[in-house]
């Protein structure tokens, strides 16, 4: 395994390298840098443009130029001692020094739009595939369809002028439901809940009925106590949220006769709650950094607490803790949020209008941690969920292809065949081959998504890497194109190497071969 | 339930009478409705494009082309109804402008009909293009395997390493200016990666058969065995991903407009014309919602073409269907 993965490596810096001189040479031949001295009637153009050459070797042919490049570039191996050069600006800023404030927002943009997409994307096809030909089903595969023809831009500047004009509208000038809107999604999700439980004629129409009435009533109180404005979860609406979480972990994984998990995920909920009163104090003075200590003393614990419970399934009851645990403490950091919104939306700056659709934070915005992230929120939001929509699609399709095809092999015959509950059979026996597709769909979704940003980027003004790449490329300015092109490649060979690591670890057969 | 035996019984019985797979393939493919409709709908979208304002030396019948300037009527509003009189509307009119006028004056429609025409031809050159040049690597790649794969596909993975946009920007901005049909040349020799992967594995597997082996031991040339045996059973895969290209291809072409690194004025696309008027978008609407129906509905259309082909080439995806509607059937 360890020669595999320094093969690997190998061979990736490599094609690095010669990926990286393909781009050089086409990206210095796309224009002329010098453009816009040619055309100006300052006085000194001249020698300004005799600095210029000076000072980015433009008299030296691209190709070996790139020897230039790559030799500066190759500091960056070495760490901590500070030879990493990737060159000047047209303006005469080193490249390592607008880079790393450039990548944060687009690695953020990416890592998040990826996950989501992969983990909704899962459920969907889950879901459709076990209900197929259904009409979540059939209108499922048309709104994927209808997302895979749609342009990022094009979803970019709709969510721009409906969600985030609408949103604030109605936040700013009337923060409560029509009767008429809470209807309408009282339906829709009573028609989505009825497919999700499935079963004959009788028990779907309860099942709307339930669901959509009780969706429609939760809509209208929440509109009339004036809960978008002031939202919280409140100590009763966390403790049903935790247990229907505790609940709904154990009746997928293990099904509610399991009593082991039952048991964890008890204990779970029960921790969760009572550190939501504990440690409201300490999340006053938090920051990124207690939060996510205490993230994974959350996962830790839960995992813990699965090993100690677990009898002879300690895999399955982990896991379960692990999910209840990792589930309630992001229920209460919701919740800690929450009571920071009215804080955030009141702020004179803001005036109730918080989705922002232009940058990706508040110019000099200056509180305390849960303001500030909150602002961030308000601004990646949009462009994080139009980056999504287009991933969201494709993992869906595969997911549904996956299980279906799965469905189909004799091993899920026989798992059906022994008497395994339906369940079972779905989450232990095809869940897990039914990701293998999945994992080859994450390293070519990387570069879609990462090409994805840039007009995302441009579209909200967000300066990120993919903006620099843009502007860098109008003014044919060569080495931020090329920083650019170094960080994204990383990215998108990293992605490749953590699908093909997700592959072996899923697929047996792969590890034997390697 | 009456649906599902006809088809099954026509499908075997032709099968037994030893028709050839094209004809059993493109039978399953013309009775896909859902495929079929997109492809007609396809074709009189590009029939009316074309014979609206012309192509070359074909004459239009519109009055307007996409690049005079005419004077500004109503303040460039879309003049097209549908909504008759005795319903309280305009009537059923296409009026002076019924796309509207941008915001110079030149006539919108033509201007649409034009990104259209561009759109297609994009969508053929490098949906052609892109397929030979990425059938021809993976069919060399998988046939040989050793170290040509290896050099083939280590090369596939340095493309693929760069984002097609973002390579795509960098060929856009250093030819752009040269006219669509370089662009989109150029623009094919970026896309041409994951159909090399997908005939390789083709190929890798087909190669192992018993009819290559015969008709390598009868004394075929490679070349003959690659083209004649082989890249005839692997034409499924290869027909599914041209299309899937083509749709990708239009979606690349109009980012790259969108950003400008596209097809340049006078030329018109459909994505330079949201990018030109996005500002736009509070006051004249029409501006941007034509050009976005178009770019949406062609790469829907030839999306739902490539399913429908994908199920012809392929039906293994409909057997959980069959499995399920049998014990539907059993059960009532």
């Amino acid at each position: 395994m360890v020669s595999y993965i320094l093969r690997r490596i190998l061979v990736s810096i490599l094609i690095l390298i010669a990926a990286s001189f393909i781009m050089y040479v086409l990206a210095a031949n796309s224009g002329d840098p010098l453009m816009d001295l040619r055309a100006s009637n300052a006085p000194n153009a001249e020698q300004l443009i005799a600095a210029r050459v000076a000072a980015l070797d433009l008299d030296v042919p691209p190709p070996l130029r790139w020897f230039l490049w790559l030799s500066g570039a190759a500091g960056c191996l070495v760490p901590f001692a500070d030879m990493c050069n990737l060159g000047l600006t047209i303006s005469n800023a080193q490249v390592t020094t607008i880079l790393p404030t450039a990548m944060w927002s687009t690695v953020q943009l990416v890592s998040v739009s990826l996950v989501l997409a992969i983990i909704l994307g899962v459920i969907v096809g889950i879901v459709t595939a076990l209900r197929q030909y259904s009409g979540f089903d059939v209108s499922m595969t048309f709104v994927s369809f209808f997302l895979y023809s749609l342009p990022s831009f094009l979803v970019a500047v709709l969510l721009k002028e409906f969600i985030a004009i609408g949103f604030n509208n109605f936040l700013q000038v009337d923060p409560t439901l029509s009767a008429l809107a809470v209807i309408g999604i009282g339906v829709i999700v009573g028609l989505i809940w009825q497919v999700l439980i499935g079963g004959n004629f009788r028990r779907r129409l309860v099942v709307f009925g339930v669901s959509g009435a009780s969706t429609a009533a939760l809509l209208a109180f929440l509109s009339a106590t004036g809960w978008f404005l002031q939202p919280s979860l409140g100590p009763i609406g966390l403790l049903i949220l935790i247990l229907a979480l505790a609940v709904g972990t154990v009746a997928i994984l293990s099904g509610l006769s399991h009593r082991r998990s039952l048991i964890v995920a008890g204990i779970n909920a029960a921790i969760a709650y009572v550190c939501y009163f504990a440690l409201q104090g300490l999340f006053d003075i938090s920051s990124l950094g207690t939060i996510l200590i205490l993230g994974l003393v959350a996962v830790a614990v839960g995992v813990g607490i699965g090993y100690i419970f677990g009898g002879n399934d300690r895999a399955q009851t982990m896991k379960v803790g692990g999910i209840v645990a990792f589930g309630s403490a992001a229920l209460v950091l919701i919740d800690r949020f929450m009571q920071s919104w009215h804080t955030y939306i009141s702020l004179p700056r803001i005036a109730n209008r918080p989705i922002a659709t232009v940058g990706s934070s508040t110019p000099g915005f200056n509180n305390d941690f849960w303001v500030t992230s909150i602002d961030s929120f308000t601004h990646l939001l949009l462009p994080t969920v139009s980056l999504l929509l287009i991933s969201f699609a494709g993992y869906t399709r595969y997911a549904r292809a996956g299980l279906l095809e799965v469905m189909n092999l004799d091993y899920i015959r026989t798992a059906r065949a022994k008497g395994l509950p339906e369940r079972t059979v779905i989450v232990r026996h095809a869940f897990r081959n039914m990701l293998i597709p999945i994992a080859t769909l994450v390293a070519v979704d990387v570069g879609a998504l990462l090409g994805g940003a840039v007009i995302t980027e441009y579209v909200f003004a967000i300066p990120g890497m993919g903006q620099l790449f843009n502007a860098s490329l109008q003014r044919v300015d060569l080495n931020p194109i090329m920083g650019y092109f170094l960080v994204i490649a990383i990215l998108a060979i990293a992605f490749n190497f953590i699908a093909d690591l997700a592959y072996a670890v899923l697929d047996p057969r792969v590890r034997v071969r390697a | 339930m009456t649906s599902l035996t006809p088809e099954t019984v026509v499908e075997t019985s032709q099968g037994v009478r030893g028709e050839r797979q094209g004809k059993l393939i493109l039978r399953r493919f013309v009775s896909n409705k859902l495929a079929m409709t997109c492809l007609v709908l396809y074709v009189l979208v590009v029939v009316f494009s074309v014979s609206a304002i012309g192509f070359g030396p074909i004459p239009g019948w519109w009055k307007h082309n996409y690049t005079s300037l005419n004077p500004q009527l109503n303040g460039g509003a879309a003049t097209l109804s549908v909504v008759p009189e005795w319903l309280g509307g305009p009537g059923v009119t296409l009026g002076e402008h019924p796309f509207g006028q941008s915001r110079i004056g030149v006539d919108y429609f033509a201007m649409t009909m034009r990104g259209i025409q561009n759109s297609v031809l994009v969508m053929l050159i490098i949906g052609g293009i892109g397929t030979l040049v990425g059938t021809v690597v993976g069919a060399i790649a998988g046939y040989y395997r050793g170290w040509v794969d290896s050099a083939l596909m280590r090369i596939t993975d340095i493309f693929l390493v760069i984002p097609a946009l973002v390579i795509g920007a960098v060929v856009g901005r250093t030819v752009g200016g040269l006219g669509v049909w370089v662009l989109a040349t150029l623009l094919a020799f970026v896309a041409w990666m994951s159909i090399a992967r997908l005939v390789r594995s083709e190929f890798l597997s087909l190669r192992e058969r018993e009819f290559v082996e015969a008709a390598r031991v009868a004394g075929a040339s490679d070349l003959r065995i690659i083209f004649k045996h082989i890249l005839p059973n692997a034409i499924g895969v290869v027909i599914v991903s041209a299309t899937l290209l083509a749709a990708t291809a239009i979606l690349l072409e109009t980012a790259l407009s969108f950003l400008g690194y596209g097809i340049r004025s006078p030329e018109v696309s459909l994505g330079r014309l949201i990018s030109d008027n996005q500002s736009a978008f509070a006051t004249r609407p029409w501006l941007y919602w034509w050009p976005a129906l178009f770019i949406v509905g062609l790469a829907l259309l030839v999306n739902f073409v490539g399913d429908g082909l994908r199920d012809a080439f392929d039906p293994r995806q409909k057997r959980f269907k069959r499995r399920k509607m049998r014990e539907h059937v059993e059960q009532s």
